[in-house]
């Protein structure tokens, strides 16, 4: 018979062309045309089945019919979508907590050398923020909000099942750049305590779970992915020349106040002109390539990666360097009944930090000295010298150890370098019982392993380290080392219309750290970190093992009815070796409800409603990184270097000193509110959550002043007070047109944070000023963490104007009303503004049309606050010359404020550094398919911090400290990425 | 649990209660510091115990504004907010848990040394507290037999501080070493030396006058002859001073192994300006920091140390007058201090010039002579006006190169000591007891520049002769309260 028909979209009613239409068990087939028309001639009592991609493959009998109308409904697999979730997976539909699972398809596609990059501006609530522009930088991720104050606040990194130490080995700025991420199938991120109590002390920041990509059952898939990018600097902090530095010092010359300057003095600028900023940067290059293979062997799927990467930095001399071998393989046995998921993660890194002090010293280096001056001492390179009499410059005089440091010597005066292995390998076993199908026993265990060597040198030649004792030689190395066995049991029963799944289990990991160093002046003499032994010999530096161990035993039950109502019931009976015994066992339990709503009767006409779920969940997490020391609660003893010891006779002898401890230090707790509303319109047109949430964190670890004589030192780490950080989070994503060749999606995410410090001392005091935070020199800090006030929330003077608008240079508002020296009292200061952002969105969107592909990925950030410490220090005549002898450049916008001295708390200098930046903009091509389809190939062109958009007045508003001092500045990155599969 | 287990180590234990006078931290000059939240220098012992000894004095002018909370030392307008108080307060507190700590562990053993050690630890204690009572009078007290924790010391007051400290140094006194036992550590002679000031200042911690008990230690010290004075007065106070005969005991500086920016760094980086050149001091650079008042300078015969070889001062460039008291060239510099040595060359460690050889002299000789004479002024027994003129005749027959500066008996007075301590032992850190003692720091009857915060000078509050407690510290300690005279004090 010939069957006629046409085929329609169940998103919009119109017709579907393309549609693969496949007559079942045999090879008969055809596709619809333009119009979504279609005939076919099938046999009698046939089945048609009609596929498309992004549809759900219907399947039909026609009975005679010649004019079939099919449509198809958009396929809801979202929601049966499998999440990772701590020691297990769940679908999607039945979770009850926050969470979040992303992959990296959906993401970033610019540099990432590292994953957290992936993630920027991707997830609600989740600010990820590159610490820098240096390449293999570190992010920090904050998930709600700050939760702590000087405890770790990073969530917890779990990888292939693995919780990763939360400190990277000496010598590697990122402990995560140690995973490629085009290894990285999915990342999850879990929100509320319903989803993280189940890693109990470890989870009050959150986790987030990455899952490496595995092997398909298939012929063996060969892909490549290359990519080569440029990056320049974006921006550079607008100084003075040559020219305006020499007539800005006739000027105040003339002026005759500044302390020093004298027409003698004058007379050691120099007649160049010279851009330092120019002189340290450079346009750079970086190449990525990655080679996968996967498939599977029989019933033995594999997949096996290799990936290089070269990043040079936009500072001259710095480079990351990374080659990483992935191997995931995962054979069945049994006829299924055991699973072996057994995985190797292995790099290489080798990272060249340069010396980032360039930065600041580029910024106030003297614009009228040369690069290079010809001396013969200093390596051919330009240093500010003692002067016998003011105005000589011998080039080869002695150093001015507190002078800025030429910054071109700086970079090609330091070899500063670092070398890191890495390897992370997990051996997951699941066994399904023969005679009881519905339990599941797990074994996991891993290990993770790093070792490092690294160096940072100077020559003798090095005019900046004079003072030090004349060259510098530092060796160290370091060595992290963590173990973990996990074993679980899972049962599942379906009783009636009840679901039951049941997990209980033990864990166990350690964590070993261990290194050493070896610092030394290049003549030898000088040990300044190290301790000598009874002949005078150097010792290198042990930093002595000290190990962490968790021990906890978990568990969770999930329970649904008629898939409507859902519980979860979760607990971590936790141990951490930080504590003392008596202090140490803590059970952290948690609820979570879900209500698939639109199950109900009263919604089941609206078929437009494909899901809508309300969640709530209460529970208790912990943090017990809470402090560098790992026996925090233990009396120990440091010894000294060879640079802080005592004579007695005639013999130098090291110290030992007692090191301050609270024998009842305990970890922080955090407890979590959670409600929220999963939303699916017309099977993800239109799909969403928001999210309502109250974090409260006590016995909130801080490091506060105590009273003298009760403690070997002047600051304790102790439990003393509460934080609350309490917001709303909007996630909303809608595909806004899908058509053969033409399909639109549109991301964006919201939140909003509110972090309150509401608790800080174990006695009340009213005129306890709170913690100095945010040091901005000597006993200087400029921020302040107070009750009623978010962390870390500037503490300045309030500045006052004149009637032309501009500040008066140290005339504050005397705010205490106790008169005299309004400046000299912090009575008089309040705080304003705080670093954390109140909003942040994220907007993200991608274009398919035909071959081509267009997406970009930008967020903005509201409310975030930034001291601009580089014109605050620097922007002040009185700068201008120090008397010991040099000169010292300062920002153009000296101007503004005609300032004579240092104004360091003026709120001038709190800046407003909202900001929307694009990330990213790509744009792709797929290349038609070659050697007979088998060969795909995609080109692509991306620009990574395309633009951004601020008032900030520095040159980059981006600075998580909320305190601006040249830090190395991210680049603007143009990228060509080449994609091949066979 | 103690890191103790040999002599040896206990000996690196009690290194760290002497090395807590002098260096930042455990990685000199800056790395790994005792004290947090404070800068580097500022947070070392002798710096701070030198600022307020000579800054609230005739003797001591500091140019730099530091956090603004410098010059209210000058000033005596200090409030409890001041950097400087907090950070000697602080330390000096943080010695007295380290010895305390150092006492706990020690005091089972048997070992002859470390009952020594014992003792010294003993003996630092006592130092640290005799400093908390000179300089805050009630501070909280804390022995070993507080354990480390987080708790809230018990205030002291100063007559029962005094009693302590005396009570103290009696039982120790035995079980220290000889004199010149060995150098830097503290002996028999620094114990007499410390109970000698506390007796002499007795009437000013206790209420009564002691001066017959200050003759008595002193006659212990003098009477061994262990020291005499050195030949030359600047032989004190050079790179190589641990060679003079003179020392009793010394807070010691090295500049390969223990490195600072406090102590003697301080002093001798602090005290080069204008136009002096740094390499005649053997450092590397001068920070312009301190000089000396028009009053201190009047106290000599002339300025050119070509009569009195005491003064030693530079004055080409600099104003005798401070009109400015941020203006370093504003006073006379002084070049008592050096990192040369006597015969002016490179100090010996031959470490970086960022860092100094010469050692700290707390306690010598031409002290023990002129606490004798006061004592003896004050009617103290066991002691001669005699011996007295003699000792204070052989301290400037030394400073005039002859007899040409020898004075009689009548001119032996306590005001005539109270110069002469001046003139020999200014910027060793003694000026602001000794104003105390003879009731001349606050009020209105010796005034010189910037006391008061006029160029005239002005008199002052008298209960500005202890310092506040630190705001932070009040903070930190609900159960304290305020010295007298300050916001929340009496």
């Amino acid at each position: 018979q010939t069957v006629r028909g046409k085929v329609l979209s169940g998103d919009d009613g119109g017709a579907l062309p393309g549609v693969s239409i496949l007559e079942k068990g045999t090879t008969n087939g055809t596709v619809t045309d333009g119009e979504g028309n279609f005939t076919i001639v099938v046999k009698d009592g046939g089945t048609l089945s009609f596929s498309f991609v992004g549809y759900a493959t219907q399947e039909l009998q026609p009975a005679n019919q010649t004019n079939l109308t099919i449509t198809l409904l958009p396929d809801i697999k979202a929601l049966s979508e499998i999440v990772v979730v701590g020691y297990g997976s769940n679908q999607k539909k039945d979770l009850t907590g926050a969470v979040v699972a992303v992959k990296p398809e959906d993401l970033n596609k610019g540099v990432v050398s590292s994953p957290q990059d992936m993630l920027i501006g991707r997830i609600a609530g989740v600010q990820v923020s590159t610490t820098d522009g240096s390449p293999g930088a570190g992010a920090t991720i904050r998930i709600r909000g700050s939760g702590s104050i000087s405890a770790n606040q990073e969530p917890l990194i779990v990888v292939d099942g693995f919780p990763l130490d939360a400190n990277a080995v000496t010598g590697q700025s990122n402990g995560l750049a140690s995973i490629n991420p085009n290894d990285i199938e999915t990342f999850t991120v879990l929100k509320d305590a319903s989803a993280t109590a189940i890693y109990g002390l470890r989870a009050s920041n959150g986790v987030i779970i990455i899952t490496t990509k595995k092997g398909k059952e298939g012929k063996p898939q060969i892909a490549y992915n290359g990519n080569f990018s440029l990056s320049s600097p974006m921006k550079y902090v607008d100084v003075l020349s040559g020219d305006e530095m020499r007539s800005l010092t006739s000027e105040l010359l003339a002026r005759g106040d500044v302390p020093g300057l004298t027409a003698q003095a004058a007379e050691r600028q120099g007649d160049a002109n010279t851009d330092w900023q120019k002189e340290i940067y450079r346009k750079a290059f970086t190449q990525d390539h990655n080679v996968s293979v996967s498939g599977a062997f029989k019933n033995f799927p594999y997949r096996v990666s290799f990936g290089h990467t070269n990043q040079d930095g936009i500072l001259k001399t710095t480079n990351f360097q990374r080659n990483s071998l992935n191997v995931n393989l995962t054979p069945e046995f049994l006829d299924g009944d055991l699973k072996v998921s057994a995985s190797f993660k292995g790099t290489h890194t080798n990272q060249n930090f340069g010396n980032t002090g360039a930065v600041g010293s580029a910024v106030s280096f003297d614009p009228t000295q040369p690069v290079y001056n010809g001396s013969t001492r200093w390596g051919g390179f330009f240093s500010w010298v003692n002067p016998p009499s003011a105005t000589t410059m011998d080039p080869n005089g002695d150093p001015i150890s507190l002078a800025t440091s030429n910054p071109v010597a700086l970079l090609m005066q330091t070899d500063n370098r670092a070398s890191v292995y890495r390897g992370i390998g997990t051996l997951q076993i699941d066994y399904r019982l023969k005679f009881l199908p519905a339990l599941k026993l797990t074994a996991n265990g891993g290990f993770d392993y790093s070792s490092s060597k690294g160096h940072n040198n100077n020559p003798t030649n090095a005019a900046f380290t004079y003072a030090s004792g004349i060259g510098q030689l530092n060796d160290y190395t370091g060595e992290n080392k963590s173990k973990l066995l996990d074993l679980y049991a899972n049962y599942t029963k379906a009783i009636g219309k009840s679901n039951l799944d049941v997990t209980v289990g033990y864990s166990y990991q350690r964590f070993d750290r261990d290194g050493s160093s070896f610092i030394r002046n290049a003549a030898q003499t000088i040990f300044s970190d190290n301790s000598l032994d009874a002949e005078g010999n150097p010792i290198p530096r042990q930093y002595i093992s000290n190990p962490n161990v968790l021990i906890s035993f978990f568990g969770r039950l999930n329970y649904s009815f008629n898939e409507k109502y859902l519980v979860t019931l979760s607990f971590r009976d936790d141990a951490s070796s930080r504590f003392s015994k008596d202090n140490r066992w803590v059970v952290f339990p948690a609820v979570g409800l879900g209500w698939h709503i639109n199950k109900e009767a009263f919604l089941s006409g609206v078929s437009a409603l494909t899901d809508l779920k309300l969640r709530a969940s209460y529970g208790v997490t912990g943090q017990q990184d809470v402090s560098n020391n790992p026996y925090p609660y233990l009396s120990t003893y440091q010894s000294s270097s060879s640079t802080s010891q005592y004579q007695f006779g005639n013999a130098f002898t090291n110290t030992y000193r007692p090191q301050p401890y609270d024998a009842n230090l305990k970890w922080e707790t955090t407890a979590q509110t959670d409600i929220g509303l999963d939303f699916d319109f017309l099977a993800g047109k239109l799909s969403g959550t928001i999210d309502v949430y109250q974090r409260k964190t006590s016995n909130l670890i801080n490091s506060i002043p105590i009273p003298g004589g009760s403690n070997f030192s002047n600051v304790l780490v102790t439990n003393v007070g509460n934080l609350e950080n309490k917001g709303i989070e909007l996630t909303l994503n809608s595909t806004l047109v899908k058509t053969k060749n033409f399909k639109w999606n549109v991301g964006v995410n919201a939140a909003h944070n509110v972090n309150k410090v509401t608790k800080l001392l174990k006695t009340e005091d009213p005129n306890y000023q709170g913690v100095s935070a945010g040091a901005i020199g000597k006993q200087q800090y400029i921020q302040n963490i107070q009750v009623g006030y978010p962390i870390n929330s500037f503490f300045v003077l309030q500045q006052v104007y004149n009637s032309e608008g501009k500040p008066v240079e140290g005339l504050y508002v005397d705010r205490s009303g106790q008169g005299g020296v309004v400046s000299g009292s912090d009575d008089n200061k309040y705080r304003l503004h705080s670093p954390q952002a109140q909003y942040l969105l994220g907007i993200n969107s991608r274009v398919n049309y035909k071959q081509w592909d267009f997406s970009f990925s930008g967020r903005a950030s509201f409310g975030n606050y930034l001291y601009n410490g580089i014109q605050a220090g620097s922007a002040n005549y009185a700068n201008l010359y120090q008397s010991i002898g040099f000169f010292t450049n300062m920002p153009a916008a000296i101007r503004n404020t005609d300032f004579y001295t240092y104004q360091a708390f003026s709120d001038y200098y709190i800046e407003n550094a909202s900001f929307f930046k694009m990330d990213n903009m790509s744009l792709g091509y797929n290349v038609k398919p070659m050697l007979s389809d088998k060969l795909k190939a995609r080109v692509s062109l991306t620009v990574q911090n395309a633009f951004f958009i601020t008032k900030y007045s520095g040159i980059d508003p981006e600075v998580s400290t909320g305190i601006d001092n040249n830090i190395y500045p991210r680049a603007r990155v143009f990228m060509l990425g080449v994609n091949l599969t066979y | 649990a103690y890191a103790y287990n040999t002599p040896a180590d206990y000996k690196m234990g009690l290194a760290k209660l002497y090395a807590s006078f002098v260096v930042a931290g455990q990685s000199g000059p800056g790395a790994d510091p005792d004290i947090s939240n404070l800068d580097i220098g500022f947070g070392i012992y002798l710096r701070g115990y030198w600022n307020l000894q000579e800054l609230t004095t005739d003797e001591a002018v500091y140019s730099w504004t530091e956090d603004g909370t410098i010059h209210p030392l000058h000033w005596q307008t200090w409030t409890p907010t001041n950097t400087f108080i907090g950070a000697l307060y602080t330390r000096v507190m943080l010695t007295v848990a380290y010895c305390n700590e150092f006492i706990r562990a020690s005091a089972a053993s048997t070992n002859t040394d470390v009952k020594m050690y014992h003792a010294e630890a003993r003996f630092i204690r006592a130092l640290a507290y005799s400093h908390a009572l000179d300089l805050f009078g009630n501070p909280p007290f804390v022995t070993e037999a507080d354990e480390p924790g987080s708790f809230f010391p018990k205030q002291t007051t100063r007559a029962d501080l005094y009693a302590y400290i005396e009570k103290e140094l009696t039982e120790i006194e035995e079980g220290l070493g000889e004199p010149k036992f060995e150098y830097g550590r503290a002996d028999k002679a620094a114990l007499w030396m410390l109970q000698a000031k506390l007796y002499l200042n007795a009437k000013v911690y206790s209420g009564t006058e002691r001066n017959t008990e200050c003759i008595t230690a002193l006659n212990k010290l003098l009477s061994r002859n262990a020291y005499t004075l050195s030949t030359e007065y600047r032989h004190n106070f050079v790179a190589d001073n641990n060679t003079s005969p003179e020392l009793i005991f010394t807070i010691n500086h090295d500049a390969v192994h223990t490195q600072t920016y406090g102590g003697m760094a301080y002093i001798i980086h602090g005290e080069i300006g204008g136009n002096m050149n740094s390499a005649d001091f053997g450092v590397s650079s001068g920070w312009a920091q301190n000089r000396v008042t028009p009053e201190f300078v009047a106290k000599f015969p002339d300025t050119s140390g070509d009569s009195d070889a005491r003064a030693m001062f530079h004055t080409d460039g600099q104003k005798l007058e401070i009109d400015d008291v941020g203006t370093f060239t504003d006073g006379y510099a002084v070049t008592k201090f050096t990192n040369k040595t006597l015969a002016g060359g490179s100090a010996p460690s031959g470490g970086s010039i960022d860092f100094v050889d010469t050692d700290y002299p707390m306690f010598r000789l031409a002290d023990a002579y002129l606490m004798y004479a006061e004592a003896v002024l004050r009617g103290g027994a066991g002691g001669s006006q005699s011996t007295a003129l003699d000792y204070v005749n052989a301290i400037r027959t030394r400073a005039f190169g002859d007899d040409s500066g020898n004075i009689n008996a009548g001119q032996l007075t306590l005001s005539f000591i109270l110069d002469e301590r001046a003139r020999e032992l200014y910027w060793e850190g003694h000026r602001r007891t000794d104003l105390i003692r003879y009731g001349l720091l606050t009020g209105g009857d010796y005034l010189w520049s910037w006391k008061g915060n006029t160029k005239a000078g002005a008199p002052t509050e008298a209960f500005r002769n202890l310092f506040p407690i630190p705001a932070f510290e009040l903070a930190a300690n609900p159960t304290l309260k305020q010295n007298d005279g300050y916001p929340g004090g009496e």
